[in-house]
Order: C-alpha cells, then sequence, then structure tokens
C-alpha cells in the first residue's frame, strides 16, 4: 500500500515537471539576482564539478537541461537516500559533522536516513543515544557551543516536543543571551506530519510549535533535490536549523545532479508558475496540490504552484512577485487551522501585500482534532485535492 | 541461538568493562595514586542483602570479584557458556539467582560518609590524605574566596540601593567556588548553574567586567541581554549560565563528547544544586555520561535548600552521592565547606574523568547561606539562628583562613589590607559599570541568527521610526 501511495505522488510529480513553462525563463530570470551572484554566468552553464547555491527556481527550469547537459546524466533516488548522500558528502568534508539520535548507529535509523553511516565514520561519530530527546537535544547544544556541528534525529517530530525546552530556552536564545560568543550551528531533524495510521501521537506537526521561537530557523523538504540541498545547507548554516521531513514522502523517487549543489535555505521553490492564483505549499501537501492542479488545469484554470519551504523566514521575496502577478492566494498546509504556518503566512501576507491583493487570502489547513487512526477519519483530517479545487474555483470567481 | 547471543553479549559486557581498567591496575589492586583506594567496597548491611546485591552494585565489580568478570576466563571457543545452575544469562551480563525473596532496602543502614580533611578549627584531622597545595595556590585559594565574599556583599547592596535590578549570592559556598576552580585547568569546560561565579573569578573574569554584566552596560559580553549574574565567556571556557535548572547537564554530556572525539586532555565539568538533581535533565544526563563514557564531573552543590524546598521535600535518597551508583558512576561526597577536601576531590575526579574517559559525581555537602537570590527573604522558612549559625560558625572561609594563618602565611594585617582594596576596587567598579552607557537598540537584533534577517531588520526600522517620532516616551540615554 505504501509502495503504490509513494508511486502515485511521484508520477504527480513527474507529470507536474513535464508541462511546457512558457513563464519559466521569466521568472527564473527575475529570481537570478542571487544565482547569478553565486553561479558566474547564469543558470545551467555553470557549476559543472564545482558548487553551485542555485536558487531552486532556475534549477526546476532547467533540471532536464542540467542532467542532460551534466557528464554523468544524473542519478536516480529516493528521498531517504537523498539525505543521506547530503550526511555522508557533509561528514566527509567536515570532520566536526556528527550525528545523535535513536538507532541511527548501527540499526541504521528507523527510516534508514543513517543506514551504513556509523559503519563509515564509526560509532563515536554516529552515536545512538538512550531515550531521552530532552538530553540528547541538549547534549547536541553543548557540543555545539564547543564547535561540532552535530545533527540530532528525532525519530519521530513528535517526540522532539520533549526536547521543546532545550530547543527554545538554550538552542535558540544561546547565540543570543551570550552576547554571540557561543554559536549553535546543530540541525534537528525527523520524520512528521500525517503518515498512513500512525495515531495521534505519531503524526504532529510541530513546525507550528516551534515557529515563534526566535533564533531558530526551520526548512522542510518534499523531494529527493531539494532534501539534500537543504540538508547540505542546514548543515553548514551557522545557525540552529531544524529540517521537517515527512513520514510519507520517504520513498518518492527523483533524478539528482551528480554534482554538488546545495539549496538556499531561505528560499521558496517554483513548481508550477501560472498566471490564475498564487497555491502556497509545502511538503507533502505540495503533492495534493498538484494533483488538484491536474483537474484544475482540465477545468481551464492555471495556478502558479509554489513550495514555500523555508518556514521561517518566509521567502516574501518569490511569494510576493507571485501575488503581484495573481493577485489571489490559496494556502493549503498539513498543520492544524489555529496557530499553524498558514495562520503566520496570512498575517505576513497581509502585512505586506495587501494592496495587490483581489480576494480574501483562503487557507486549508487540517482540523483542529487530534490525528484518529480509522483510515477514513484520518483522509478527512488532512486537506485533500478535490478540497483544493473547490477553493480555487472559489477564489477565481 | 539466543542463548549464544545473550553469552556473546555477557562477554563482551564483561570484556568492555574490563578494558575500562587503566593499565596498572594488572590483576586488578590498585596500587597507586592514593585517591584510587577510596574506590568504596560494597555497602554494608545485613549479610542477605550483601550477597544478593554484590552482583550489581559494587563499584569493585569489574575488578575481578564478580562472575561476570570470571565470565572472560571461562568463555569457551564457541562462545557458548556452560549453564550454570546458580547463574543465569540476559541481556546485561550473568547474574546469580538466590531462591529466597528479599526486597532491597530502600537506603542503607548508615549514610555514605563525608570526606573532608579541615576540622572546624582549621586543623588538618590527623590521617587525613590530601592533595598538597603550594603556598603560592593557597593564599590565591584564600583571597579569591574573600574576594568572592565581598563581591557577594557588595553587588547585593547595589540591588538593595536600586541600582542592579536582581542579583544571587554564594554565601557559604566560596569553598566550593574557588576551591573546585583551582583544580581545573583552562582548557576543562565549565557549565555552570548560577551560583559558581567563583570559578569565572578564579579563571581571571576582572570585577570589572562582572560588574559591566550586572549593570548590562554595552561592554558587557552578553551585550546587556540577560539578568545579572548570567555571566559567559568563551576565552575562559565557561559557558553562559542559562536560568532553566539542570538544562546545562546534557550540555556537559555534549562538550565532554567534543572533547573525547578531539582526544583532548580536559574534562566538562557542570555545576548544579539539590534542586537541580530532581530535574529530568539530571538523570538522562547522568545515563548518557556513563553510557558514552563521557569525561564529565558532575558537581552537585548540596546547601540544603532549593528555595524554601528543603532537601527533606526534594528526595528521599541518601542525599545525591547515593545516585551515581544507580547509572554506574563513580561518586564521592565531601564536605563542602572544606576547601582542601574540595580541592582534593575535584583533582582527584579530574584525573579519573580524564584518564579513564567516565564520568564523576561530586556531592559537596554546603549550606546555602544568604537567601535563594534577591527575590527571597529566606526568613519567611527557616530559622534566623539556623542560618546565624552556618554564617559563622561553619563559615569555609574563616575555617580555610585558620589553616592558612597556622601555617603562617597570612596574617590579620594582610587580610584587613585585602579586604579593603578590594571593597575599593569594587565600588570603583560599580560606579564605572554604572556610567557606562546602555547596549545602543540595534543590538536588540543582532545575534539571534548569524546574519540579521529581513524581518527583523523591518521591525528594527519600524521601532526606530517610532523612537523617532515619540522621542519622550523612550529614555534618552539608550543611544539608537
Amino acid at each position: 500500500m505504501a509502495a503504490a501511495a509513494s508511486s502515485a505522488l511521484h508520477a504527480v510529480g513527474a507529470v507536474a515537471s513535464a508541462k511546457p513553462r512558457s513563464a519559466a525563463p521569466a521568472v527564473a530570470r527575475r529570481r537570478s539576482v542571487r544565482v547569478a551572484a553565486a553561479a558566474k554566468g547564469g543558470p545551467g552553464s555553470s557549476g559543472r564539478g564545482r558548487l553551485v547555491t542555485r536558487s531552486a527556481v532556475a534549477a526546476k527550469a532547467d533540471e532536464a537541461a542540467a542532467a542532460a547537459g551534466s557528464k554523468s546524466g544524473g542519478h536516480e533516488l529516493l528521498m531517504f537516500e537523498a539525505l543521506r548522500e547530503a550526511l555522508i558528502e557533509e561528514m566527509n568534508l567536515d570532520p566536526t559533522v556528527c550525528v545523535m539520535g535513536e538507532d541511527v548507529g548501527h540499526y541504521g535509523g528507523s527510516y534508514k536516513v543513517t543506514k551504513g553511516l556509523a559503519e563509515m565514520f564509526g560509532d563515536l561519530r554516529v552515536l545512538d543515544t538512550p531515550i531521552a530527546e530532552n538530553s540528547f537535544t541538549g547534549m547536541g547544544v553543548g557540543a555545539a557551543m564547543k564547535g561540532l556541528r552535530p545533527v540530532v534525529e528525532g525519530m519521530n517530530m513528535g517526540f522532539l516536543l520533549l526536547a521543546y525546552n532545550q530547543i527554545s530556552n538554550n538552542c535558540g536564545m544561546l547565540h543570543y543571551t551570550s552576547g554571540g560568543q557561543f554559536k549553535i550551528p546543530i540541525v534537528i531533524r525527523g520524520p512528521g506530519g500525517v503518515g498512513r495510521q500512525l495515531g495521534a501521537e505519531h503524526s504532529q506537526r510541530l513546525e507550528s510549535y516551534f515557529q515563534s521561537i526566535p533564533g531558530l530557523q526551520m526548512v522542510a523538504c518534499s523531494t529527493p533535490y531539494n532534501a539534500k540541498g537543504l540538508m547540505k545547507a542546514a548543515i553548514r548554516s551557522e545557525n540552529p536549523v531544524v529540517l521537517f521531513e515527512h513520514v510519507l514522502l520517504y520513498n518518492l523517487k527523483e533524478k539528482i545532479p551528480d554534482e554538488e549543489y546545495i539549496c538556499c535555505l531561505e528560499e521558496a521553490e517554483m513548481v508550477r508558475p501560472g498566471e490564475h492564483v498564487t497555491i502556497l505549499t509545502y511538503s507533502r501537501m505540495r503533492y495534493h496540490v498538484m494533483q488538484a492542479a491536474k483537474t484544475l488545469v482540465n477545468k481551464g484554470y492555471d495556478p502558479e504552484v509554489i513550495d514555500i519551504r523555508s518556514l521561517k523566514p518566509f521567502d516574501l521575496h518569490t511569494i510576493g512577485n507571485s501575488i503581484k502577478k495573481t493577485h489571489r492566494v490559496l494556502i493549503v498546509e498539513e498543520c492544524m487551522r489555529t496557530g499553524g504556518i498558514g495562520a503566520s503566512l496570512r498575517s505576513a501576507i497581509i502585512d505586506n501585500f495587501w494592496d495587490y491583493l483581489d480576494a480574501p487570502i483562503m487557507c486549508l489547513s487540517s482540523q483542529d482534532v487530534p490525528t484518529p487512526y480509522a483510515a477514513t477519519l484520518e483522509d478527512a483530517t488532512v486537506v485533500q485535492p478535490a478540497q483544493i479545487v473547490a477553493a480555487v474555483e472559489q477564489i477565481c470567481q | 541461538m539466543a542463548a549464544l547471543w545473550l553469552a556473546r553479549a555477557s562477554s563482551q559486557l564483561a570484556r568492555r568493562a574490563a578494558r575500562r581498567l587503566p593499565a596498572r591496575h594488572g590483576s586488578g589492586e590498585p596500587t597507586s595514586p592514593w585517591f584510587l583506594g577510596v574506590v568504596p567496597p560494597p555497602a554494608l548491611g545485613s549479610p542477605a542483602v550483601e550477597k544478593s546485591r554484590r552482583g550489581f552494585c559494587s563499584v569493585r565489580r569489574f575488578a575481578g570479584e564478580s562472575s561476570a568478570a570470571a565470565a572472560v576466563d571461562e568463555e569457551p571457543e564457541n562462545g557458548f557458556v556452560a549453564s550454570d545452575q546458580q547463574a543465569v544469562d540476559f541481556p546485561g551480563g550473568k547474574v546469580s539467582f538466590v531462591a529466597e525473596m528479599n526486597f532491597l532496602p530502600d537506603s542503607m543502614k548508615e549514610r555514605i560518609n563525608c570526606y573532608r580533611v579541615l576540622d572546624d578549627d582549621g586543623r588538618t584531622i590527623s590521617g587525613s590524605r590530601f592533595q598538597e597545595v603550594s603556598k603560592e595556590l593557597a593564599l590565591k585559594m584564600y583571597t579569591e574566596m574573600v574576594t568572592l565574599q565581598i563581591m557577594d556583599t557588595i553587588f547585593y547592596e547595589a540591588q538593595r540601593q536600586g541600582r542592579i535590578s536582581f542579583y544571587l549570592t554564594s554565601n557559604g559556598e566560596e569553598a566550593i567556588n574557588i576551591a573546585s576552580a583551582a583544580a581545573l585547568g583552562m582548557d576543562d569546560i565549565v557549565l555552570p548553574q548560577y551560583r559558581e561565579p567563583g570559578v569565572l573569578l578564579w579563571r581571571g573574569f576582572t570585577l570589572q567586567e562582572f560588574a559591566n554584566q550586572c549593570f548590562g552596560n554595552k561592554l558587557d559580553y552578553g551585550k546587556g541581554r540577560q539578568m545579572p549574574i548570567h555571566y559567559g565567556s568563551n576565552r575562559l571556557n565557561y559557558f553562559t549560565v542559562s536560568s532553566p535548572i539542570a538544562t546545562q547537564l546534557p550540555h556537559a554530556v555534549g562538550a565532554a563528547y567534543s572533547l573525547k572525539m578531539d582526544k583532548k586532555d580536559a574534562c566538562a565539568i557542570t555545576y548544579f544544586g539539590d534542586g537541580g538533581t530532581s530535574e529530568g535533565d539530571f538523570h538522562a544526563a547522568l545515563n548518557f555520561a556513563a553510557v558514552m563514557e563521557a569525561p564529565v564531573i558532575f558537581f552537585c552543590r548540596n546547601n540544603g535548600w532549593a528555595i524554601s524546598t528543603p532537601t527533606t521535600e526534594q528526595f528521599r535518597s541518601d542525599g545525591v552521592v547515593i545516585r551515581g551508583q544507580a547509572y554506574g558512576i563513580r561518586g564521592i561526597r565531601v564536605d563542602g565547606n572544606d576547601a582542601l577536601a574540595v580541592y582534593s576531590a575535584v583533582h582527584a575526579a579530574r584525573e579519573m574523568a580524564i584518564t579513564e574517559g567516565r564520568p564523576i559525581l561530586v556531592e559537596a555537602l554546603t549550606y546555602r547561606v544568604g537567601h535563594h537570590s534577591t527575590s527571597d527573604d529566606s526568613t519567611k522558612y527557616r530559622p534566623v539562628d539556623e542560618i546565624e549559625h552556618w554564617r559563622t560558625e561553619r563559615d569555609p572561609i574563616s575555617r580555610y583562613r585558620k589553616w592558612v594563618q597556622g601555617n603562617d602565611w597570612w596574617s590579620d594585617a594582610e587580610e584587613s589590607e585585602l579586604r579593603s582594596r578590594v571593597r575599593k576596587e569594587l565600588l570603583q567598579a560599580i560606579q564605572a559599570a554604572e556610567r557606562m552607557p546602555k547596549p545602543p537598540v540595534t543590538e536588540l537584533f543582532t545575534d539571534v541568527y548569524d546574519k540579521i534577517p529581513s524581518n527583523l531588520r523591518e521591525q528594527e526600522q519600524f521601532l526606530r521610526d517610532t523612537i523617532m517620532k515619540h522621542p519622550a516616551d523612550y529614555p534618552t540615554d539608550v543611544p539608537v
């Protein structure tokens, strides 16, 4: 069942990227300011054999070109393998990078993200910890303050609620309260989100709880490409970064470049340029949105889909450019209605782009209920493609 | 198949444990240094209890006295240990079983003994063994203890006068602060709770630097962002104080882990009070440190009070030292008001932590003479004569002074000169700190991240615009 679901998700992604992109070059050029500075010579032509910080927009537009044009043609892998590849590359490049968490060592991690790492790097650099999330997160903070770059894994994001004290009171704060004397370049990662009948305690969306902690950065990956790029960027960042993975996306398959690349932590990803409405989403909901996009296109709509990726801070540049073009916004998120990412995003859009809106911002979120176990009930708590289609129809009236 | 795995696991455990002994132990009999002889024997108690406990409560179990170590020699080539009617294999090792049902008592008949070197009159107890100190070191310890005491007095008064908003003294714990610091090296990483400014003082933090932090002026290394007494110095390897209780204990394990990765000749030391041992972080940190074999000293200042909660309401165990055994950690109980005992214990603990790569638990018994902080009046929950007794008759500074003067290393004249000099220096430091301007408003938004992001820059601009529009509503002495 899981395999069928993941291949369905993959199919959606594939269809979306095969669509003609007439708007793509124009959008890519608008985003190219930062890319040009990094890439020296425009997208596509640079970066062979060299590290390139790419704007996801430019990368998406010419990913086919890059894959086709690169020497070895790219390689296909699943998302958990992409995360692992990123870890291996960074641990080889920098001896201070280490991994800690429950069962990450010889067991290879509950979702196989750290499979084989203990054999490659040893028991000390890939550390199995006893079951005490607050304490091994605290341990990561202490190690980071002393110069290491720990990657702390929560077996499920929900368990990191136990680490909330360390994350909020120390991780996010100590760089500030120490006057900049101690930095905390830690990465906290793990699978979260609503899965397949995992029960309420294993279906938490921690991005809504963590979003107001000052000092933290939050990103959510959604494809093998951005998973690897964001993991590498998070490890290299001097700030504490929380990387949200999704339980249902680990088996997504995609072809990624052979050359080294990283994604920018603060940038959103243009998934599908369009003219009629801006749909802002992230993580697993991206795939529900793209599925709805198929239906919408058949009905004559042209939605612009942006995977916001950076949950804290929001990439208001990309989002703003889109709103200035379409004047209508739909947010599709997996967080609960109350106090979720959508709530903050809505507020930020109103603050910054009120004059460009032709319709009230719509936000589709999960219900304000603990996620039930029964499959039918669980499906009803998260946003489904049909609701997205109906919402776009309503906005575009 | 399961039996094979179990046998391998138990012999693996024993082998790994045997590896932990330092090379000089040889057959298991410690010969030197002097302090290793005081690794405690199995607990006293009723014979039946003792027998059933020998298997896993003795600290010397890996020195050849138990069946686990014996299993190393007996192991045949195929790894399968012949089943023994008196012992059985479980994950975690072999245990002897007994047909009589006996519950371990909730406490031992006698409390764990307390190590001390100086008696109440400052004379070395005959037969006591301790780490010798040179005259220079002994005098430095004494003068720093006096400095800490005077600093506490003057800053406390400054708070009462409204010049700083908050203060927290270390009255009665000067020996713990200074003597433990004196036994450490500058590469050792210190993770304090908040009642250990003496450790920072010992390392070279100046009185002016202390004052700057308390006043939150622009010279404060914390840039005015923390309450008074939340000192921190990267340069002196003293982690910035963070208010939540015991969160620094897992940090210490992480710092020790980083030292272990770098194979440094140093350890981490973390301080906490009796109240802090109730926090979950205490238990998990000790457990982690033991499993990870991290070089960290867990130093508990058992001063009898957690604000108004006495230790009788904090825990029911025999203090804190007894808990080390539960996690497989070596521990010692020491008289916290005896400077030489504290110095010796930390010196030994540090050496064990570094050479053997293991955590050590030190419980220093003492008394919190002052109030919890300037927000507390402890006469409300404890008798005044109890406080007075500890302030005068059990004062660690006068006790140590008697020893120092007994060696003809110190005189009354030097005493009054020291006290008046330090007092004058402190008053000057306070005046200078008070006059120094506060950090500008720009520092409100920096260091949240490594580079200031656009949303914070917007918030800063908005604040600056507001101040420009309504200058009368904002203080004039804070630069924008």
